[in-house]
């Protein structure tokens, strides 16, 4: 079943470039996975440590090298996702003016790479799977993106390459550090020789560090977050609510597959590193994202400010953070591929999206205005939606991580500083929320036409997801804690 | 079972009766010539897998120990073959441009335009087999001399003529310096037999400090046929005046050749530390200079000669750490991308021009050359799932295995410099808007040719290994 929900998009991407109706088919693949991945959700035996529905093809004996996908509830969780937001943003993409079929191709290749390197076992198709979207996000930016497109084409695709061969060297290292006769590609060997104590500790530090900064420029983390808001600002809709939403969580997902369960030592080593970072990403690029005028900048810089409370779940190195970091993972990209796709919509409509233009959209939008407030408060962490849940289990995770270490340590501030980022991201959601939808009509704004009814569908997608598990956050906690309960032994379950 | 020295024969044969058919036989369109150089050399690549195996290097003697037939050649003997059948495929699309050349009749001279690449394939051919420095010497001087004739080709063209001049001084120079390191080595050993060289060494009396200076002008000598900076000058000319077709060969054949001849010369020199250094310097100088330099360039065949250069850095990072194996597998994957992207080049620049911008829209003129040129220009750049990937991963596996932490770092940077020069060339073919709406016609063999190039590249960026098994055995 796993290699089907893989490979069902990539193999509906060939199919739609060799010339079969683009629009039809991409809906027709993604649903479909979509319903698989729904399906693999209810058989997956929660409760249960190690990979499910494993499925393993050896490439190389000699280089230790296999195709190996399998789940566990870290990863069930992010395809979850993945698949979800696929659905929604193939939807929302609508008639496409010029190559039609290619866009949706590339649409498909980047739900395609990131379910394959969410499912891979293995470090080589981890990597792998993960550089497919590259190309793809170039083309989509440049031909079919607005404003500065060039620019942020370049700026996004040589970023992403770079921090993907640093992250490249970083695990050709881990790959060498491992003893001669234990070497292996897949994860799970890995973990064995790292729970027999076979990576050593100088080795950890250095690996680490490259995994960090490699995995960093992937995810934005501070400071090397610059071409994230330029490039969601210019890219389509859709493949901001992809890119936004799903391949940006590849990072963290890395950090929380390999560097947490193989890599303890290292990260001890580099946590105070790790938590000044990320407490920019919270406050300075926070008040960076209030300061934006113009809408698309401010979700890209908002997106960024968010990873900075995912960051902060790994670096408390317990249960209860990490499986909220990746709670949070799965609520933020729902929240921030329903708000682009509202502002994708806005700006089809009005051609602007400066807030100065803009105003009194909720007279002739009610349904975009319902949508983005829901999706507003969801990315600012009310009660009610997951996000709350993930924001509340890092925080306490962090706390405890602190008060476990020394009564007073940097966890304690950064978790003080942390809660202020929620009051941060509520001034600037509340105040975009204002501008575009309160207040008099502005002068372009006359004559909309809300949401048809087609695209109430994928917007009730998101929200509809957002609110389950919000008021049911048990059901994930449930399948996502044992995944890390083999590394953290001292800490309860959650 | 075919001795391995017939396979040089038949070539050389080969080559001899094209020459013979151009002179004596008049009435034929002289491009069949092409079809059946074409036919010969897969013939002769297909006997490369019924060999005799030659007697080990230890107890060779009389000719072989001259000549090998170890795996590694016959390996780049195949390598040989093939680029040379290509390149054919290419000289066949580029007939056109020599026939409008000023000044030329009809058919002038593409008799000798097909026979030449024959016996530069012979040259290489006995290159890769080469284990003794006279052998190496006349081999390279075979390939090189028919280099001189086919890259003035065009000759009424100025720029050609420049490109020959070029290469002509610049290359008889780089000899000059291959014999007198040569003559030093035979002084200090008083062996010209890579092997018995080797043993040589182990002689405590020997005087270490006169084989290095040999060693250092041999390597000046091959560091021009490799396109190593600081021996680099002449490549952006050369390859930017030459024949297209003549270009790709002397970017592929003749740069994996002298990879070859490298790896063979270095090996018993490699236990010096100076020439570790000196290679690491080089191989860094190479990458940085080669990548830097193309990022302006608005010319794609400037575009790839600087590329070559940037490659030749990765390869020699190769060398540097003594990775034979990702040395030979980089080969393979830049021969099929550099292959891929010249024969489109050649189609296309028929029609429009050799320029960046000339190349704007081609996803609207022709899908197919456009998406053979993407795979091409990603598989250059390194993106994962195409041969170019995996070139680069064994050359950093090696790199990190030997902690050459500043070639790993030089590498990183210049990747990512690669990806802004090669991903410009598809920013032209799928963002900009083209200037005419016309198709750009490819015929069945350039279509086919270029269609194994793609499914080669794809299918080496997934499944390496047949080629890292074949050099195993």
């Amino acid at each position: 079943m796993l290699p089907f929900i893989i490979f069902c998009p990539i193999i509906a991407a060939i199919l739609i470039m060799a010339g079969v109706p683009a629009r039809k088919t991409a809906l027709v693949a993604s649903i479909l996975t979509l319903v698989m991945t729904l399906l693999a959700f209810t058989l997956f035996e929660g409760g249960q440590r190690g990979f499910q529905d494993v499925t393993s093809l050896t490439i190389s004996a000699d280089w230790g090298l296999n195709f190996a996908v399998g789940l566990d509830g870290l990863s069930l969780v992010m395809i979850l996702l993945a698949t979800i937001v696929t659905a929604a943003a193939v939807w929302f993409a609508g008639k496409i003016d010029k190559y039609e079929n290619a866009f949706y191709a590339c649409l498909l290749l980047i739900s395609g790479g990131a379910i394959g390197a969410f499912a891979s076992l293995d470090l080589f198709f981890f990597y792998a799977f993960h550089e497919l979207a590259l190309i793809p996000t170039f083309l989509l930016i440049g031909i079919w993106g607005s404003g500065n497109r060039s620019a942020a084409a370049w700026k996004i695709t040589i970023y992403l390459a770079l921090g993907s061969f640093i992250l490249l060297i970083g695990l050709i290292l881990l790959y060498q550090s491992v003893p001669v006769a234990s070497r292996s590609f897949d994860i799970r060997a890995l973990q064995a020789a790292a729970a027999t104590g076979q990576i050593g500790a100088e080795a950890q530090r250095h690996v680490y560090l490259l995994l960090l900064i490699g995995f960093g420029i992937l995810v934005s983390l501070f400071p090397f977050h610059t071409w994230a808001p330029e490039a969601y600002a210019s890219a389509p809709a859709p493949a901001a609510m992809l890119h936004a939403g799903v391949l940006k969580k590849f990072g963290l997902y890395g950090l929380l597959r390999l560097a947490v369960p193989l890599l303890p030592e290292g990260a001890r080593y580099w946590t105070g590193l790790l938590v000044v970072l990320l407490l920019g990403n919270i406050i300075y690029i926070g008040l960076v994202t209030i300061a934006q005028k113009r809408l698309d900048w401010m979700l890209g810089y908002s997106s960024v400010m968010h990873m900075g409370y995912i960051f902060l779940g790994i670096a408390s190195a317990n249960i209860l953070g990490t499986s909220g970091a990746a709670i949070l993972m799965f609520a933020h990209g729902l929240s921030i591929a329903l708000l682009f796709a509202i502002a994708g919509e806005v700006r089809k409509r009005t051609d602007t999206l400066l807030f100065d233009d803009l105003g009194g959209l909720g007279k002739v939008m009610p349904f975009a205005g319902l949508a983005f407030g829901l999706g507003a408060f969801a990315a600012i962490g009310l009660p009610g939606f997951v996000n709350f849940a993930g924001e509340v289990m890092i925080f306490f995770g962090a706390f405890q991580n602190g008060w476990e270490i020394e009564r007073f340590h940097i966890f304690q501030v950064a978790t003080g500083l942390g809660l202020w980022g929620v009051v941060i991201s509520a001034v600037y959601m509340l105040r975009a929320y204002r501008k575009v939808f309160m207040g008099t009509l502005g002068a372009r704004c006359n004559n909309l036409v809300d949401l048809d009814r087609s695209l109430r569908l994928p917007v009730t997608l998101l929200v509809a997801a957002l609110l389950w598990f919000g008021f049911f956050p048990q059901s994930f906690v449930r399948i996502v804690a044992p995944a890390f309960q083999t590394y953290f032994s001292d800490n309860r379950p959650p | 079972m075919i001795p391995a020295r017939n396979l040089e024969i038949a070539v050389l044969v080969l080559g001899m009766l094209v020459l013979l058919f151009e002179a004596f036989v008049e009435r034929i369109d002289k491009r069949t010539l092409a079809f059946a150089a074409i036919g010969a050399l897969t013939a002769v690549l297909i006997g490369t897998w019924f060999l005799e195996p030659g007697p080990a290097l230890e107890s060779a003697t009389g000719f072989w120990s001259f000549y090998t037939a170890d795996p590694l050649s016959i390996f780049f003997k195949r390598f040989a073959l093939l680029t040379t059948i290509v390149v054919l495929v290419m000289m066949i699309d580029y007939a056109p441009v020599l026939r409008s050349s000023a000044g030329a009749t009809t058919q002038s001279g593409l008799g000798e335009f097909f026979a030449l690449p024959i016996f530069t394939c012979a040259g290489l051919m006995y290159i890769v087999s080469a284990i003794d420095f006279v052998m190496i010497f006349v081999s390279i001087e075979l390939v090189t001399i028919s280099f001189y004739v086919l890259v003035s080709f065009t000759r009424r063209n100025p720029t050609t003529l420049e490109a020959g001049v070029k290469y002509l001084v610049l290359s008889a120079l780089s000899t000059a310096f291959l014999v007198y390191g040569i003559t030093w080595i035979f002084g200090v050993t008083g062996e010209t037999n890579l092997q018995r060289i080797t043993t040589a060494f182990a002689n405590p009396e020997i005087e270490l400090g006169g084989a290095l200076f040999g060693a250092v002008l041999v390597l000046v000598g091959l560091g021009f046929k490799i396109a190593a900076v600081p021996f680099q000058i002449w490549v952006p000319d050369v390859y930017q005046g030459a024949p297209t077709p003549v270009t790709a060969y002397l970017s592929v054949g003749s740069k994996a050749a002298g990879f070859v001849v490298l790896v063979r010369v270095l090996r018993p020199f490699m236990m010096l530390p100076q020439m570790e250094r000196l290679l690491v310097l080089i191989a860094l100088l190479t990458v940085i200079y080669g990548n830097l330099a193309a990022l302006p360039q608005s010319n794609l065949k400037r575009l790839l000669a600087y590329s070559s250069i940037a490659h030749a850095g990765y390869l020699l990072i190769g060398v540097a750490c003594l990775a034979g194996s990702a040395v030979t597998f980089y080969l393979v994957a830049y021969l099929l991308m550099t292959l891929l992207s010249f024969a489109v080049l050649i189609v296309v620049a028929q029609r429009t021009g050799e320029q960046i911008s000339d190349f704007d829209g081609l996803a609207k003129r022709s899908p197919f050359l456009a998406f053979a040129m993407l795979i091409a220009m990603v598989s250059l750049a390194g993106v994962p799932f195409t041969a170019g990937f995996f070139g680069k991963f064994f050359i950093f596996y090696a790199a990190i295995a030997q902690r050459q932490t500043v070639l790993v770092v030089a590498g990183v940077v210049t990747v990512a410099c690669g990806f802004y020069y090669y991903l410009k060339v598809v920013r032209a073919m799928y963002w900009q808007v083209p200037t005419s709406e016309e198709k750009i016609p490819v015929n069945a063999l350039s279509r086919a040719t270029m269609s194994a190039l793609i499914v080669a590249t794809i299918w080496l960026g997934i499944y390496p290994w047949p080629i890292l098994e074949a050099l195993k055995r």
